[in-house]
């Protein structure tokens, strides 16, 4: 144990109005404390440098999930073992309960939330690439009010993020329109579980024949973000796939992502897994389409 | 006919461990108890220049220790003095100890330990082998050198003139964390008028009390270690416990207080001992046909700072360098050499698996060089009863490396999977492969090791008449209590839930040596053995009981003779097997008194979109002598082989300037439920005549194996041969993509 | 607003106790259970949740207890591995580790029988893939998991729901 627990204050107010009122009253003095999956290993190891947090994890409105016909709404602190239970995200977002299903283990998955993944803002995290595929809007709310706005747009650099110190993350809307899209996703992580990915993958192609009338690519643990892989979707969209297109949508992507080497893995060996996974889901159309 | 040995009987101590009252030592309090901690450097070579206390904490209410607060000799004694307990002016390793601190509040005590400031001099570090057998610094003695061996026997000469084909290769081995789940961990009594006493997670009490008497320049009867439940060892806390205790002890002893240490997990994974990296080459002579006519082999470890136990992994390395095969002309140079990492240490296996994985991967090239299949190169050259190994031991034991690999290839399906995967895999992302390893392992102390620990077990009744075994040998999970009870309840006739087995402490219990190097069944269950039927001796000719009796009729008989005469002991002292010789100074003769022997096969497929290689099937046949508890040697095997699975696939220690960085659970990755194969394991079993009712060794064995059995499967699977563990994905991709270049 | 450096109450409920604690909110519930209520039962491995050695029951759910604020534990119904057994009559799933060879240097057993526990209260009878699945986030370094494989199976045949 790192840290000395007694500079550390973690306070509970009654309900939502509150909690967002005193993040408006002190601002950049309070921070958001949901399941503890990020912010207690980092107090454990010495590394949590900010000192007052606002517990929300009793909080909720931020836990609902509502379905309307055309999106289905998941308040933030929904865990990856709620996620994982409800029928319609496993039926129509199978690429979001695998993410969910393959983050931690067990004990983690019931602590961990989706909205503390995304504010968490790793790069490396496994439920953004889903989101991203599924054209999520995040529901900001501060005590003067809500905003949405497309996850796309969210990360704009390595753990920067379109979240003013007044606003809590309210909840995750995905769009109930890509049920019939083929969809993929791989997470290669460092071992089978309990694992950080190395390089995790997300897809969706709307195709009709071999050919792709819409598609959304995007993938963890390559760039500061979480990265939507546009130009290479740009090339594949209205395509027939071929082996070509694939060497050609491998190239594209290797010059779209910006990995790294770290002590989890190395840029070469994200870069050639991205464009394998990529082929991979390409080829994979092929197949039965 | 034995009643207990070879029947499973449940663990001893079981029921405390499933119930969580079993009591570590981070379980134990002490009234008046504080914390304590340790403040290290923070460069690899250096010396220190100023030590400064960062104001706004309150430095009064600390205890504060450095190395001129030693009583005696600032070392930690083991086999040379040269690791000191703290330094007070040159640094040699990233996590040396300098200063240690003490405080009831231990949120407080952290922030002390970061506001305690070090300034330094550095001096330039060595970090690799190579450099360091370069000598491009001298950090250690006249030349890095810790330790050298040279193993000769034959004609080298004539042997390279007569070969047909010489090949040739090198190998390379990482540093491998032992991960116990129970971090390190000390609480210390120490005062002038008591002496110290420590209790702690440990393996060798005898070694902490040794290091602990020079540390306090204080007579032996006044160090007393107790060993309390330990949350697994593999080797990690034979040394280094012996800081800690000796840290914890010092702060005691200054503060007049109990005081705890207990590493948290980076700290322990940082600071404390990691098995040896090493690099093996091999220069090998065969005939056309396939026999092996000399090989010579080059092998060198990193020891890291100190020599600790270098030299003995060294030794073990060296003499296993050759492994179960039958060659007349051998040349082994072992070398251990010093870098700037903090030292390497015990871990399963001591050396053995590093140089078995070089010779086990050259095997398999050599075999390809002459076009023959690994098994039947090795069927070809395996050594046999009779025969004389490379350090010129007669193998007088029953061996039969043959059967083992008809055994093991028979139930792995060898030849049909390897002939099928052949036809599958072209054109198929996922390659599947099948590899194998043949190995032994020498059980106890090497040479004349045993004879210079000559170690003591016991056994005495208690006044209930109850018995009650008395040995140094700590349960670390690998079963000690177990086996124990197990053994003396059959020389004794009794049942075995009225043996108790006495909690390691060094103030009642006799020096039966360190548990290590698969000894505490084979060696101390001997002594066990012996003591037992001793005590029994003593009780039939005292009149008490006669044979054949009941075993209440036993405890009564107890009860008598210990009210009549005060006590009944029975204590024996080892001797070594008839027949043994060996000699230091040539390093030929009986290295050991006997081997475990095996051959292991590894099941594999590779993917290679994302070079990830799966274990999918693991057998394991080996021949230990008599299995003295079937469930508890299956999970000792199974055990061994997880680690070693990690070993070949997983465990990469990240070193940046001799410092290891990814010291978290997280970033060190070792096998969960969900990364392991199906491990099968087999017995055969030739009783040992100087074993407990037959028994070898067994703990060390099951590491050997499994890596170069999985780096060959992954060769057969991808074509590619790999000469290094860990075979990450990013190495495997590396390979790869080389050979298709 | 209190200062930095206040404890708060926290009443919850321990293996079927009521109880009131004072803690520093930030405090690991870890380090409360071990240190005020003595449950030194709960082990620490990592500090980082990844071990899984520290694992507790919390609402019926498996938790790291490292990772869980000790004002979090307000309200909740916490069972411990202290809590597992009904006096001397072990559950089926701690005797089947006793049988099995579950349990080696045993610091990791309780968090791994709590799991254990958990896993068979949602899936009665689990599939290989299943047991592995619900135990992964529970390290053990002794036995290559294959006797604690088997516990969970043949505490399953025990308790008569395996099929």
């Amino acid at each position: 144990m790192r840290s000395n627990v007694a500079r550390f204050r973690l306070e509970t107010l009654p309900d939502l109005f509150s909690t967002l009122e005193l993040m408006a009253r002190e601002p950049c003095v309070w921070r958001p404390f949901a399941g503890g999956t990020d912010l207690m290993v980092l107090f454990e190891a010495g590394k949590l440098e900010h000192r007052n947090y606002l517990n929300i994890w009793h909080l909720p409105e931020l836990r609902r999930i509502e379905e309307t016909q055309e999106f289905i709404r998941i308040g933030a602190l929904t865990t990856y073992s709620k996620i994982l239970a409800q029928s319609t995200l496993q039926r129509e977002f199978p690429l979001l309960c695998r993410a969910a299903a393959e983050t931690g283990s067990v004990a983690t998955q019931n602590r961990g939330t989706l909205g503390g993944n995304i504010a968490n803002a790793s790069p490396a995290a496994d439920s953004p690439p889903a989101l991203l595929v599924y054209d999520a809007e995040l529901e900001l709310v501060s005590a003067a009010g809500a905003r949405w706005i497309p996850y796309h747009r969210f990360h704009s650099g390595y753990k920067v993020m379109d979240l003013l110190p007044t606003e809590l993350i309210h909840s995750i809307r995905l769009p109930r329109d890509k049920s019939s899209w083929r969809q993929h996703y791989r997470k290669v992580g460092t071992r089978k579980a309990q694992a950080i990915s190395k390089v995790c993958f997300a897809g969706a192609v709307d195709v009709s024949g071999h050919q792709v009338r819409e598609i959304r690519i995007a993938l963890g643990s390559v760039a500061p973000v979480v990265l939507r892989c546009t130009k290479t979707e740009d090339l594949l969209r209205g395509q027939t796939v071929s082996p070509d297109l694939v060497q050609t949508a491998r190239n594209t992507l290797a010059r779209e992502i910006a990995p790294i080497d770290d002590i989890r893995s190395t840029a070469r060996y994200r870069t050639r897994v991205a464009q394998n996974l990529l082929e991979e889901f390409l080829m994979g159309l092929g197949e039965s389409a | 006919m034995t009643k207990y040995v070879g029947k499973s009987a449940p663990r001893k101590e079981g029921r405390d461990k499933v119930t969580g009252r079993a009591k570590y030592v981070d379980d134990l309090t002490f009234p008046g108890m504080v914390h304590g901690t340790t403040v290290r450097s923070n460069i690899a070579r250096g010396r220190i220049a100023g030590i400064h206390y960062e104001p706004l904490i309150p430095w009064n209410e600390f205890t504060i220790v450095t190395a001129k607060d030693i009583p005696g000799r600032n070392s930690i004694a083991l086999i040379l003095e040269d690791q000191p307990c703290l330094c007070d002016s040159q640094i040699n390793h990233p996590e040396e100890p300098i200063l240690l601190l003490a405080h009831s509040d231990r949120y407080l005590l952290e922030e002390a330990r970061r506001a305690v400031r070090v300034e330094f001099e550095p001096l330039p570090p060595v970090f690799t082998i190579d450099d360091s057998l370069a000598r491009k610094q001298v950090i250690w003695g006249e030349d890095n050198i810790f330790k050298s061996f040279l193993v000769k026997r034959g004609d080298m000469d004539a042997a390279w003139k007569a070969a047909d084909l010489v090949v040739e290769g090198e190998y390379l081995t990482g540093a491998q964390e032992q991960l116990y789940i129970e971090p390190n961990g000390m609480i210390a009594v120490a005062n002038p008028v008591d002496g110290v006493t420590v209790w702690g997670s440990m393996q060798c009490p005898f070694y902490i009390h040794k290091a602990l008497a020079a540390l306090f320049n204080l007579p032996n009867e006044r160090v007393r270690v107790v060993q309390t439940e330990t949350g697994g060892g593999f080797g990690g806390k034979e040394e280094y416990p012996s800081m800690i205790a000796a840290h914890a002890a010092l702060l005691a002893w200054k503060s007049g207080k109990p005081v705890k240490m207990i590493y948290d997990r980076a700290e322990d994974m940082a600071a404390t001992t990691k098995r040896h990296p090493s690099r093996t080459r091999h220069r090998t002579a065969v005939t056309r046909d396939g026999k092996l006519l000399a090989m010579e082999i080059d092998f060198a470890l990193d020891g890291g700072a100190y020599e600790t136990l270098s030299p003995v992994v060294l030794s073990r390395g060296t003499i296993h360098a050759a492994g179960p095969y039958f060659c007349p002309n051998v040349r082994i140079s072992g070398r251990a050499v010093a870098t700037n990492a903090p030292p390497h240490g015990a871990f399963r296996g001591f050396g053995a698996p590093q140089s078995i994985f070089a010779l086990e991967r050259h095997i398999d090239r050599v075999a390809k060089a002459v076009g023959l299949s690994p098994a039947e190169f090795r069927r070809r050259n395996f050594i046999q009863q009779d025969q004389t190994s490379a350090v010129g031991q007669v193998i007088h034991e029953q061996v039969d490396m043959i059967h083992l690999l008809n055994r093991a290839l028979q139930l792995s399906d060898y030849e049909a999977k390897t002939r099928r995967f052949a036809v599958e895999n072209p054109g198929n992302q996922l390659k599947r492969g099948m590899g194998l390893a043949a190995f032994m392992h020498g059980a106890g102390f090497t040479g004349s090791g045993e004879e210079y620990l000559a170690s003591v077990a016991g056994v005495e009744a208690t006044s209930d008449g109850a018995i009650r075994v008395l040995s140094a040998s700590t349960e670390i999970g690998q079963g000690t209590n177990t086996i124990f009870a197990q053994i003396a309840a059959d020389a004794l006739g009794i049942d075995y839930e009225s043996i108790e087995v006495a909690q390691p402490d060094t103030s009642i219990v006799p020096n039966s040596g360190p548990t290590v190097a698969s000894r505490t069944c084979m060696v101390v269950g001997k002594l066990v053995e012996s003591a037992a039927l001793g005590l029994k001796e003593t009780l039939l000719r005292s009149g008490f009981l006669t044979d054949p009796y009941s075993a209440d009729q036993f405890t009564v008989a107890c009860k008598h003779y210990v009210s009549r005469h005060g006590s009944l002991k029975s204590v024996v002292q080892y001797q070594p097997p008839p027949g043994i010789h060996w000699n230091d100074q040539t390093y030929q003769g009986d290295a050991y008194g006997t081997y475990g022997w095996a051959v292991y096969v590894a099941e594999v497929t590779v993917d290679t979109r994302t070079f990830e290689t799966r274990v999918d099937d693991f057998v394991a046949v080996q021949e230990v002598g008599k299995v003295v508890n079937p469930v508890l040697a299956t999970g000792q095997i199974e055990g061994g082989i997880a680690q070693g699975i990690g070993y070949a696939l997983y465990e990469n220690v990240f070193w940046r300037e001799g410092r290891m960085v990814n010291s978290q659970m997280t970033n060190y990755i070792m096998p969960t439920a969900a990364d392991l194969p199906r491990i099968r394991v087999f017995f055969e079993e030739h009783p040992y005549p100087y074993g407990p009712m037959g028994a070898k060794g067994i703990g060390e064995l099951p590491m050997d194996g499994p890596a170069p059995a999985i780096v060959n499967a992954i060769e057969q699977a991808t074509g590619v041969s790999i000469a290094k563990i860990p075979v990450t994905p990013e190495v495997l991709m590396e390979a790869l993509e080389a050979v298709h270049a | 607003m209190p200062e930095a450096g206040e404890k708060v109450t926290v009443a919850c409920s321990i293996n079927e106790k009521r109880v009131t604690l004072r803690a520093f909110p930030m405090e690991r519930l870890l380090d409360v259970l071990r240190r005020d209520l003595q449950l030194t039962g709960t082990k620490e491995g990592c500090g980082e949740g990844e071990c899984g050695a520290c694992s507790i029951l919390m609402n019926g759910e498996l938790v790291n207890s490292c990772l869980v604020p000790a004002l979090h534990a307000e309200g909740a119904e916490i069972v411990t591995i202290e809590g597992i057994a009904r006096g001397e009559e072990l559950h089926a799933v701690q005797q089947a580790f006793l049988e099995c060879g579950g349990a080696q240097c045993g610091i990791c057993t309780p968090g791994m029988v709590l799991a254990a526990v958990n896993l068979l209260d949602r899936t009665p009878s689990p599939t290989d893939a299943q047991i592995r699945d619900g135990l992964s986030g529970n390290l053990c370094r002794c036995t290559g998991y294959m006797r604690i494989f088997e516990a969970v199976l043949h505490a399953c045949r025990a308790t008569g729901i395996h099929k």
